[in-house]
């Protein structure tokens, strides 16, 4: 236990003391997984690497293009999942309600001729309205989520299958709906949107600083506030650089950084997403403070249901049709194990929407660069599966040492 | 109202759970800058007692008075909006959230101008009364944004205790708030209680521990089997007496009937 006091005034002669314990404390929880993206992000360039040596095509401007391309739809489901994530709970119906929500947008666009937006909107607002249920079902009868979601998972393939008909596949060809996932931005349109990111981050990073420097909050350091901008500056003009290598900024991986970046602001700066941490973390300390638990869970499992209709609308766009293998196969795990991957906790409480992205990235790079290798789907799952262990366990690990220190 | 008036009183609170008779009769009363430490065996009544004061019970008979009027609790909110704080044994913390985030977990600020929709936590302002209120009461953490799974026990305790001040309570509740610490922890804990004494709030200490109830405490209340068996001032009384008086037994008994002072029987 250290025996620095509360720091109310500014900080004179112990603020270099104060830095160099922040340094120490950083590794700290670099190592025991308290920051884990930063983990993630190393093992990431890892997997960058190792392709790299071996297939000198997987970090072309075409492939990483394509890379995060293969990865939106996933990573959209994943935004929701990391949500139900953080409450403790698991959410397994996300794959086939994508799949349904999906068949539902097409059917009423292609079949009842509905305009692409309202077609569109009744598809989210159909898995939201899943979502929802499955909270309620879940919160007021308190059944595991599992189960109630495992049921969902069954319920709503069946449903895929019956809004899908006779037909079996129905093509998308409405340019609106095709557009999502196929419009890309030129070069000069690409540049302005960095500029417009790195600008924006800077005046709210700026201000923000100054805000707390004013209110006499202690850390009058900027140096961790300048990193941070630098590296957000440094990823932007590096994406938009490889983007416009190829066939420019696309809309389908904008949708996905705009809702991860709107869900983190929600999940981490507003009331209801603290609540949402608060619940993950201990549910009857929630309570007690005045919390309403079950509508937060029911709010949360609305959100995993819209999440995962958008992810499900964008695989669609991408794929140009919807059929009956729609929100199918592997698609539920790999959603729920990108975040855990990048650092949300299983357990609850603990996590980021950021994970979503860069879990979806660690997933699809394993996959694409073993297609470029050629390697079997045998291989593929098999490395898939190993990596997600390998997380779970830092999870697991990372909550022991948590609880033994808790004790000290 | 006269300054001797107690700020909470209760008069001939009874309650029966079943067959029980959890409490009977029971008189009890805090005054502002007054620490009263509650003892009694288990199963003597503390818990109902407290419960009852906080509006978790609600008494079959007896009426409760706060700052001379008097009152009906029927839930926790209404005790919470007289001004009364409960610090329950279990804390209730978010182990997953940083003190900040701890002591303003439910009624989070929300930054001004920002609109409506995005509803932004005023994390700022936040940290700010945060540091403010643990300076005041000389509480200390290593840093206001670490999470409270990592603090150790007595800082634990301190933070949910300034948890119970945000609402600017007027008495304080804390149950067994030493159970479990060790020594300095136990110290730091006792010190937080006198500053609370200080600022002039009532604060009613239920405690297992005698040494801590009788460093701490200007009066002790002992219940046994849900009756008032005695009400001493602590400086006026020994450990004997009040273990007499807990467990019923020894010649603690004879003096007990002298030794209740300044009863509001």
């Amino acid at each position: 236990m250290s025996a620095t006091p509360a720091p109310a005034g500014p900080p004179a002669e112990g603020a270099e003391e104060k830095i160099a314990l922040d340094v120490k404390q950083q590794i700290r929880r670099v190592v025991q997984g308290d920051l884990a993206s930063v983990r993630v992000v190393f093992g990431l360039a890892l997997i960058w690497i190792i392709f790299q040596v071996q297939e000198p095509r997987f970090l072309s401007d075409q492939n990483l293009t394509n890379l995060m391309l293969q990865i939106t739809a996933i990573g959209l489901i994943s935004v929701g999942i990391v949500y139900v994530l953080l409450l403790g709970e698991i959410d397994l119906s996300v794959g086939a309600v994508s799949g349904l929500c999906a068949a539902i947008m097409t059917v009423l666009n292609v079949k009842h001729g509905w305009s692409p937006y309202l077609a569109i909107a009744a598809g989210i607002a159909a898995g939201a309205f899943i979502g929802c249920v499955q909270g309620f079902l879940f919160s007021r009868f308190e059944v595991p989520s599992f189960v109630v979601t495992l049921a969902g998972l069954l319920a709503w393939q069946g449903a895929l299958l019956q809004v899908l008909g006779q037909t079996g596949t129905i093509n998308i060809n409405d340019p609106k709906i095709v557009g999502l996932a196929n419009t890309f931005y030129s070069d000069t349109v690409g540049w302005i949107m960095a500029a417009v990111v790195i600008v924006a981050y800077g005046l709210i990073a700026g201000l923000g600083f100054r805000r707390r420097v004013t209110a006499g909050l202690a850390d009058n350091n900027p140096v961790p506030v300048i990193v941070r901008f630098v590296v957000v500056a440094v990823v932007t003009i590096v994406a938009v650089y490889v983007f416009n290598g190829s066939r420019g900024v696309p809309l389908a991986v904008l949708i996905f950084v705009a809702f991860v970046v709107g869900m983190e602001f929600v999940v981490k700066r507003t009331g209801f997403g603290r609540h949402v941490f608060a619940v993950g973390g201990n549910d009857e300390a929630a309570r007690r403070a005045g919390i309403r638990v079950n509508g937060v869970r029911v709010a949360v499992f609305t959100i995993a249901g819209a999440m995962a209709a958008i992810g499900g609308i964008m695989a669609a766009s991408r794929l140009l049709a919807v059929n009956q293998g729609s929100g199918g196969n592997e698609l539920l795990l790999l959603a729920i194990a990108g975040p855990v991957i990048a650092g949300t906790s299983l357990f609850g409480g603990r996590g980021s929407v950021w994970t979503a992205l860069l879990g979806a990235m660690v997933i699809g790079s394993i996959s694409n660069g073993m297609d470029l290798l050629s390697l079997s789907s045998a291989i593929k799952y098999m490395v898939t599966g190993g990596v997600l262990l390998l997380a779970v366990l830092v999870d697991a690990i990372a909550k022991q040492q948590r609880q033994t220190r808790g004790r000290a | 109202m006269s300054p001797d008036t107690p700020l909470l009183q209760l008069e001939g609170i009874s309650k029966q759970f079943g067959p029980v008779q959890a409490l009977d009769r029971v008189d009890f009363a805090v005054s502002a800058g007054e620490v009263v430490g509650l003892v009694g065996d288990n199963g003597a009544g503390k818990s109902t007692l407290v419960k009852t004061i906080a509006g978790i019970n609600s008494p079959d008979a007896g009426t409760i008075r706060f700052e001379g009027k008097e009152v009906s609790i029927g839930k926790p909110q209404d005790a919470v909006d007289l001004g009364i704080a409960t610090v329950y044994q279990d804390l209730a913390l978010c182990d997953n959230l940083d003190v900040v985030a701890n002591l303003f977990l439910g009624r989070e600020l929300v930054a001004p101008g920002v609109g409506t929709v995005s509803r932004q936590l005023d994390e700022v302002a936040m940290e700010h009364q945060t540091g403010e209120l643990l300076s005041n009461l000389a509480v200390t953490i290593p840093s206001l944004r670490s999470e409270v799974g990592t603090l150790s026990g007595g800082q634990r305790q301190q933070v949910a205790v300034a948890r119970s001040l945000l609402g600017e309570p007027k008495v304080v509740m804390l149950d067994e708030p030493t159970a479990a610490l060790g020594v300095p922890q136990t110290k730091q804990v006792l010190e937080l209680i006198r500053r609370l004494r200080e600022r002039g709030l009532g604060v009613v200490v239920i405690s297992h521990n005698l040494a801590d109830v009788f460093q701490v405490a200007d009066r002790i209340f002992v219940l046994r089997l849900g009756h008032a068996s005695g009400d001493f001032r602590s400086t006026e009384v020994t450990e004997e007496h009040v273990v007499a008086a807990i467990t019923g037994l020894g010649d603690g008994n004879n003096k007990q009937a002298a030794a209740p002072k300044e009863g509001t029987a």
